[in-house]
Order: C-alpha cells, then structure tokens, then sequence
C-alpha cells in the first residue's frame, strides 16, 4: 500500500509539473462552457437578404418594413438588381433574395392573388429552409393584415408548457454534452499517452523490473487523471450554475458517482489504446481521430440520434458518452433518481469490465 | 537543395517504415468523412408524442387523425393521465404530451372555444419549439376544417393574398451532405496537418534525435522545408482522396467551380496549417504537451469555424474570433467553389488572409524556434 501511494505520488508529480498541459486541461472546459453558452447556436438571426424591388408600392413597402423589424434579417440592400443575386451568392455575402414583381399591389387588389419570389442560397440547407419559413410567416402575417374577414369563429388554443427549460435555452442541452465530451477525451487520451510514454522512452523497463505488481504500476497511472477529471466536472458544474443559471436538480453525490464510473470506464479505455500501442505518436491519433469526433457526433448532443440511418444508430450504443449524456441529463436536468438510469448504469458499468479485462489481458502477454 | 532532398527521404522512408502510421493517415480521416455526414442531420422529423385522451369524442379522434397524418409526429401511445405521461417523457420515448380534457367536443361545437394541454421536453430548446410550432401549424389548420364542418360560414368570398414562390438555388433537393461533406473534409486535413507537424518534430526533440541534426550542417530553414515538405504532400493526398473517392463517388458531389482553384487555395492553406503545427511544437516540450497544446485550439478552431453552427448568428465578439480562425476561410471557401462555383475574384478576400495566415504562422514559429534550439 505504502508503495502505492509513493507510485501515485510521483504519477502526481509528473502531471503538475507539465504546466502547460495542465493549464490546457483546465482551459479546455471553461472555454468551452463559455463558446456553447455564448457563441454557438442553432437558431439565425441577422441573415443577410438582398431585396429586389421591382414593384415600389404599398404592399412591397409594407412588407419590407416588416422584414427590417424582424430580428431574423439584415437587409444589404433595399433596391438590388436582379442580375446581382448570383454574383452576391457567390461571393457569400448574402444567402436570401426577396423578389417583388411589377404592381404587386395592383395584382392583390384586382386579382385577389400576388406573389413574390424566395431565392435561397440553399448550398446550408438548413439556413435556407429556415429562412425561407421566416419570410412565409412574415408575409403570411402581412397577409391577415390585408384580410377584410378574419378567420372563422372556432378556435382550439393550445396551451403550450415548455418542461424543464422554460426559456428554450441552449445549456441544458450541450453542458451535459460538453462534460461527457471533456471527461471521455481527458481520460482516454491522456492516459493512453502517458503510459505509451514510459515504454517509448524506455523507462517502463525500469518500472516493470521494480518489486512492485505491474498492474499497479498501470493503475498508478490512472489515478492523477481520476482526480483531475473529477476537478474538472466539479469546474463545469460551479460555471454552469453560476454562469449558467443552471442548476443540478438532483442529488450532486449521485452525479459525481456516476461520472467516476464514467471515467473508470474512460480510462480503462485509455488503457487498452495503450497497450495495443508502440508509440505516443499513434496512441494520439487513435485517441483523436477515434474519439474526439464520434465522442462528439455519436452521444446525442449535437445531431439528434434518431436521424441517423440505423447502422449508425447501432454504432452509438458503443459509444460510452451516449450513455453517460443520458445520465447527466437524467439527473442534472431533470431530477431524477437512479431508478430512472440504472439500465444506462449497468451499461457503462459493463463497459469499464469489458475494456478492463481486455486490456489487462493484453497487458500480461506483453510482458512475457 | 541536396540538403533538403536527403532531408526530405529521410522523412518519407521514417513515414513509410512505420507501419501502423501510414493507415492512421489515410484510413481513419477518410472513413471518419464517409461516416460523419450521414450522422450530421439537424433536420427536426419524427416528434414522438404521448396522448392523454381523457374525452375519447368524435372531435378527439379526428383531432389525433390530423395529427398523426401530418407526418411529422409519431405517436407512442395513450397514457391514462398526465403523470403517467410524465413517464413517458423522463425516459425519452416521448418528446412531447398533447393533453385533450374532458368535455372537449361538447365545449368545441357549444361554445366554439377550447384549450388543449402541450407540454413539451425542451431540454433540447430547437426540437422544442419547432415540435411545438409543427402542432400549432395543424392546429390552425384542424380549426379551419370544424369550422367548415359545423358552422355554416360563407367561405366563397376570396380573400387577397400574397403568395410565396420560393427556389433553393446551388442545392435544390437541401440535401444536409452536400453542405456537411466539403467542411469536414476541410477540418480534417486540418487535423492532420497541424497534428502530425507538431507531434513530429516534438518527437525529434523529445527522443532527442534533433540534437544530432543541430550539430550537423543542416541549416535551420532546411531542416524546417524537410519537415514541412512531406507532410504537405500527405495533406494534398488526403485531401485528394476524399475528393475524388468519397465526395464524388460516394456521396456524388461533383464541384461546380473550378478544382484547380480549390488546389490553389488548399497549398496555401495547408502552408498555413502546418505553420501552425510547427508553432506549437516550438512551444512544446514533450508530445504530450503538443498534444493538449494542440487539441485545446483545435477543439476552439473546428466549433468557431461554422461547420455546425451559423456564425452569422454568433455575438460580436465570437465573430472576431471566427474571423481569426484559419479553419472558418478554408470551410467557406470549400463551400463555394464547391456547391455554388464561385471563382476567383469571389475568393480574393479570403486567399489574402490565408496568405496573411501562413505568413504570420511560419514567420513565428521560425523566430521562436531559433530562440529555443
């Protein structure tokens, strides 16, 4: 035992004297809380339109009007010409083009029927699509203005409740992501380094002649970053409430131990890239290449799982972050108690053996 | 120049000798860009709702038809009350309760008025208030038929209304891949440039190899060229690679612009790039250290540059660090040689940073390096 912790004890020392990856594992989390939280979202807002006004009345004025108040656009140009759309499409300085034809409001008083034309720069989808409903709602607006009757006397109200997070904002949903997210890769990738990195500088050698059992010397290894992916999350959660305004509302202590079963089953993970690895060199990119991305994609948090066509779907269910997200936003969202996530706790728990056992295992047969 | 092509086998045969490298280069980026786009989907289908029905009237079933029928919804069952539909919600089978109380219909055709119950999971903001307004929209719409139905209203007069014609130009079918596909294949031959730059040249260091070559008659800028060349070549054949075989043939996307400008812009792009990793491995010590150095801006670079998130959208003050990320310019400009053919005066602007980039990166790292060794 003694040995044990004199083993942790230099592991911790190595950790804390590399300043600078020190500082990068904590700055890593807070800059991302503070992107998430400020900077990215879904929603548009101030796409730029260019307008083509070929018919300059009433209904075109009015129209217009409407559009400079919304929040949703940026109007560039009042009075475009309409062979500048696709010069401005291309050099991407607009992505809508509002084209009003000849007496349009001539046409609605005498015809009943008018219409104008959405060009989308389509090349984002989803910018397009949105934009283009935005400007459907706006004139469909416009278009009960000009009504004489109104609509007929039946009228079902739905009364809509927003559960859980009443102001539709973005962090309940991406703080769980981000720490499924910072603990997965803190734990898998630098674990699997720095044991690659002792048998890449030889001084593995050194350790493994040592009295001490080896599989001591691996989980040694494992404990600083245990401890730092625990001050981690502990960092996510005190900006989450405080910067956030997002509480945990169910039981911290259960939160905190599911995430140690989290980063058990991480670094065991780390482990095994290990052992299956010669140098830090390839260690890195497995972790990387293998996990940042999918870690990103696959647990939920960004593109809803339920899309994905179903060999990705599967794919998923061996994703470990999934199953955590699910857990955090259990308990930190919505409150609930273990007897809602034990199904996705067994999982993980699972998970951490299975990816134990292997790499020890493969641990073994190295040494002879 | 015989300095640099020795440098330069070196390099190739170190690269080609390690077995397990080669495949981590090639293989791994380019299934990540044949799996990823058919993950990225943001596209809000399939709400499951859960129904709690306590009127089961004529009104309520025709209601639940309109619903269903839509196409938008999947309905997931009846519950008998509210908390138990609560249930539904908390284990994530249902995204969303349609509550219908009782006396519904008698309420519906008396008094021509009535509220129904939504309640909707909005952990995730955007599928909730577009699940909502998907429901609001049927609604109007369910109005509009009982009104028909049960109150004779005269519904000849028309009334005048604007039209809207709308035309998705450069995507017409707003397939999500054709978007997805060239900015990740941007980020990931940013990955590899910057990754394997600073991870090599650290590993000389920390191995300790790079002392040999500093007491040999190698200058600085040869030993640099040497380092750079080669992996400036892997980024084009990455890239080329997932042009040609996964974006054209596996996902048809053919660039409408001009390839020979995108090759262009990818040289000096890729200068760029590796100017970075080779900054950071002047500042790092160990690959370890590379590595967090590294992934921290990475992780920075890939969610400001507008791969998933409009940066439109963005405040102020995340739009300048945007505009100071390489990886936004080289995704843009992807996207528009690529889906809407821009050409070269289209792009000045963007090949004038770029430049400004590689210079800025290269510039640095050669001044810090110096100082270092």
């Amino acid at each position: 035992m003694k040995r044990f912790i004199a083993f942790i004890k230099k592991e911790f020392l190595h950790v804390f004297r590399d300043r600078k990856s020190l500082l990068m594992l904590f700055g890593l989390p807070i800059a991302q809380i503070i992107l998430f939280g400020f900077a990215l979202t879904n929603e548009i807002n101030h796409a730029k339109i260019l307008i083509v006004d070929q018919a300059k009345d009433r209904a075109s004025a009015e129209i217009i009007q409407k559009i400079a108040a919304s929040r949703y656009f940026e109007i560039t140009d009042y009075n475009a010409d309409a062979n500048s759309i696709e010069p401005e499409f291309k050099k991407g300085n607009v992505t809508l083009a509002l084209v009003f034809p000849n007496h349009l409001y001539g046409d609605l008083l005498h015809n009943n029927n008018a219409s104008v034309q959405v060009i989308a720069d389509a090349s984002d989808p989803n910018t397009a699509t949105t934009l283009t409903n935005y400007i459907q709602s706006i004139i469909s607006e416009y278009n009960q203005q000009v009504a004489l009757a109104t609509t007929a006397g039946i009228r079902i109200i739905p009364q809509i409740r927003m559960l859980y997070n009443p102001e539709l904002k973005a962090a309940p949903n991406f703080v769980p992501g981000v720490i499924a997210l910072i603990l997965m890769l803190v734990c898998v990738m630098m674990t699997s380094v720095s044991i690659v990195r002792e048998k890449e500088m030889g001084t593995m050698e050194v350790l493994l002649v040592s009295p001490f059992r080896p599989l001591f010397v691996v989980l040694s290894k494992a404990v600083p970053y245990l401890v730092l992916s625990l001050i981690n999350l502990a960092v996510i959660l005190l900006l989450s409430v405080f910067l956030m305004d997002l509480p945990v509302k169910g039981s911290i202590i259960l939160l905190f131990a599911e995430s140690t079963l989290f980063i058990i089953t991480a670094l065991s993970l780390g482990l095994l890239i290990s052992t299956a690895t010669a140098s830090q060199e390839i260690a890195m990119l497995l972790s990387l290449m293998g996990m940042l991305l999918p870690t990103l994609l696959f647990s939920g948090f960004m593109f809803p799982i339920e899309n994905m066509p179903w060999p990705l779907q599967l794919i998923s269910h061996i994703i470990p972050a999934r199953w955590f997200y699910i857990i955090v936003k259990s308990i930190m969202i919505k409150g609930l108690g273990l007897s809602a996530i034990w199904k996705e706790t067994l999982i993980l728990a699972g998970m951490a053996a299975f990816f134990l056992v292997v790499s020890i295992m493969k641990f073994k047969k190295r040494l002879e | 120049m015989r300095t640099i092509r020795f440098l330069l086998q070196k390099e190739f045969s170190q690269i080609f000798r390690n077995k397990a490298l080669l495949p981590m280069i090639l293989i791994a980026p380019l299934l990540q860009l044949w799996i990823l786009p058919l993950a990225a989907d943001y596209e809000v289908k399939n709400v499951n709702i859960a129904i709690v029905d306590h009127d089961r009237s004529g009104a309520s079933r025709d209601l639940l038809h309109a619903i269903t029928s839509s196409g938008y919804f999947r309905m997931v069952g009846y519950s008998a009350s509210y908390p138990q539909a609560l249930k539904e919600i908390e284990t994530d089978r249902a995204d969303l309760i349609l509550e219908i109380p009782l006396h519904f219909e008698t309420n519906v055709v008396r008094q021509g008025h009535e509220e129904l119950l939504v309640a909707v999971n909005a952990i995730n903001g955007v599928k909730a208030s577009i699940g909502a307004s998907y429901l609001s929209k049927i609604l109007q719409t369910f109005n509009a038929h009982l009104a028909l139905q049960w109150q004779e209203m005269p519904n000849t007069n028309v009334r005048p209304s604007v039209e809207v014609i709308s035309s998705n130009w450069f995507n017409p079918h707003l397939n999500y891949r054709f978007f997805m596909v060239p900015g990740i294949l941007a980020v990931l031959v940013t990955l590899i440039g910057s990754y394997m730059t600073a991870l090599n040249i650290v590993k000389e260091k920390e191995v300790g190899t790079i002392e040999q070559i500093n007491v040999t008659p190698i200058k600085k800028h040869h030993f640099i060229l040497g380092k750079l060349i080669p992996f400036w070549i892997i980024g084009m054949a990455v890239f080329t690679i997932g042009l040609f075989a996964i974006a054209m043939g596996l996902y048809g996307i053919v660039p409408v612009g001009s390839i020979v400008l995108l090759y262009f812009f990818l040289a000096v792009y890729l200068i760029a790039v590796l100017g970075f990793g080779l900054l950071i491995s002047t500042y790092a010590a160990t690959q370890q250290q590379a590595m967090s150095i590294a992934f921290f801006f990475i992780m920075i670079f890939i969610l400001m540059s507008g791969l998933f998130t409009p940066i439109e959208s963005m405040p102020g003050w995340a739009k300048v660090i945007a505009h100071l990320n390489p990886v936004t310019y080289f995704i843009e400009v992807m996207r528009m040689i690529v889906l809407k053919g821009s050409g070269l005066k289209d792009i000045l602007p963007q090949i004038g940073i770029i430049t400004l980039f590689a210079l800025v990166f290269n510039g640095w790292a050669i001044w810090n390096y110096r100082k270092t060794s």
